[in-house]
């Protein structure tokens, strides 16, 4: 926590926080770090293998084949997640399983199974990025300040 | 009749007449599935949302408490209920169905003490011959609602809680068979400034101690006089917190008769993490299991203090902290 939030709280209510944090149980944070990495990895090495794939047998080059790739991984991950494993996996695998594609893959399509009772315009369409919205809209902002700073500097004569 | 200063004691003793616990598919493989009545293997039970299951699960759970006391649905004057919904949708829908003059409660995971302790009040004042009181929670609803869509990947710490899919309910009335409610302490709201909602075991420790010291406070009482005092749904992590307050408080408990519903619902294997939460978890372990023991002749006295964290996904994303709540119910047979 925070210490500008600590500095809200009462006394008691500190001296109550200190006298349950000693009482409960952790996170493993090293094992879930070592999980993630060989999890989190063991993806990768999906993509790497599907990305050899799509080169050696279907006449890809290294850039063509990354859309085939992701396309593969994405529909693994929705079939993971539809079928209500995805998220048992991610209990283990922790970290290791919010790997891009496949991690948010599985949060548009959790979000999409979750409110698909709700309709498919205000449940499904509406409900669908409630999750990967954030990364979306901080993602698309991240790259605009990049590409203006890089014009920037490009205009003033760098680069 | 007002006994201290937040407890009553119900001194007409409101019988209840039968009680009915409803569960899903994990608490069919927990160790107290020999004590529902119903138990579900699918978690929609049939119906085309997981709310509109709720709404079945306090349907079935009440219409089998009716059935038990062998009464007709038209003598029962008032129904109390309360659930984890927004707007407590299952239980008004319900009230619905049932079509019995009802009175809506929130007080999220206190709600089952919360109606029981009215009902009994309704009972004792003779305001009510019959009254049914009943709460009902389901997990996925809930993880819905509070937290992330049921299959979304998401690691959680050891000290969350799993929330019991079911329902209980109780029926009571001025004279009969069954156990007795004598006594009921009101809780008041304690928010020690915790804000994690996957750690709630913590957040509503302290509202139990205080509850249950005012309960003895105000009865003055000694926990020796219950076979059993059991809090609502601290989970491990919560309950452990708990009786190492109320023994720095100089109460002291023995833990031989100091214990969880949310540890007792769900076995070691089961992947729960802190133990079990929701309306549904002090309902079902106390209206199937602990009133079959009581039954059995195993309990004679007990104590539920069924514990609430009465937050909202809104408040939380607000930074609001988690008030929390417990109201105790003494049961005797």
């Amino acid at each position: 926590m925070s210490s500008k939030k600590k500095k809200k709280l009462s006394p008691t209510q500190q001296k109550y926080q200190a006298y349950a944090k000693i009482r409960e149980p952790k996170r493993p944070v090293l094992l879930n770090s070592i999980r993630a990495f060989f999890v989190g990895g063991i993806v990768c090495t999906i993509g790497q293998v599907l990305q050899w794939v799509f080169m050696t047998y279907f006449n890809f080059d290294e850039v063509s084949a990354g859309n085939p790739t992701v396309a593969v991984l994405i529909i693994i991950s929705v079939t993971l997640t539809g079928l209500g494993v995805y998220d048992h996996i991610a209990q283990w695998g922790g970290a290791g399983t919010a790997v891009p594609v496949t991690g948010f893959a599985n949060t548009v399509a959790s979000a999409a199974i979750e409110h698909r009772t709700e309709g498919y315009v205000l449940g499904v369409g509406g409900n669908m990025f409630k999750i990967s919205g954030p990364v979306i809209t901080f993602g698309v902002f991240s790259a605009f300040v990049v590409a203006i700073v890089r014009i920037a500097v490009k205009a003033l004569g760098g680069m | 009749m007002l006994q201290g200063h937040q407890s009553w004691i119900f001194n007409n003793k409101p019988v209840i007449l039968s009680s009915s616990a409803v569960g899903g598919p994990f608490e069919a493989k927990g160790p107290l599935a020999k004590d529902f009545d119903i138990l579900h293997q699918d978690t929609r039970l049939g119906q085309d949302s997981f709310e509109k299951a709720e709404k079945k699960l306090i349907e079935q759970a009440c219409e089998i408490a009716i059935h038990k006391a062998k009464i007709k649905k038209e003598d029962i004057n008032f129904f109390l209920c309360g659930d984890l919904m927004n707007q407590i949708i299952s239980s008004s829908f319900a009230a619905r169905t049932l079509a019995i003059p009802f009175l809506g409660l929130y007080g999220a995971c206190s709600s089952s003490m919360e109606g029981l302790s009215l009902a009994a009040l309704m009972i004792d004042s003779k305001a009510a011959e019959y009254a049914l009181a009943a709460t009902s929670s389901h997990n996925s609803a809930s993880e819905k609602q509070y937290r992330y869509p049921t299959e979304y990947g998401a690691q959680k710490p050891p000290t969350a809680q799993w929330t019991v899919t079911g329902s209980g309910a109780v029926l009571l009335g001025q004279r009969g068979e069954g156990p007795k409610v004598t006594c009921a302490t009101i809780g008041r709201v304690v928010d020690m400034g915790l804000s994690d909602p996957f750690n709630m075991g913590t957040a509503m420790a302290p509202a139990a101690v205080d509850t249950i010291q005012a309960h003895f406070r105000d009865l003055n009482r000694d926990p020796s006089f219950y076979d059993l005092i059991a809090t609502g749904d601290l989970g491990r992590v919560g309950h452990r917190i708990a009786g190492d307050l109320l023994r720095d408080h100089g109460l002291e408990i023995p833990p031989e008769i100091f214990t969880d519903c949310g540890i007792l619902i769900y076995g070691d294997k089961q992947p729960v993490m802190a133990g079990g939460s929701g309306c549904a978890c002090s309902a079902t372990t106390t209206y199937g299991h602990f009133f079959k023991r009581m039954h059995k002749g195993e309990l004679k006295r007990i104590l539920i203090v069924a514990t609430g964290a009465l937050l909202s996904p809104l408040s939380y994303q607000q930074k609001e902290s988690i008030p929390c709540v417990a109201h105790a119910v003494s049961i005797e047979m």
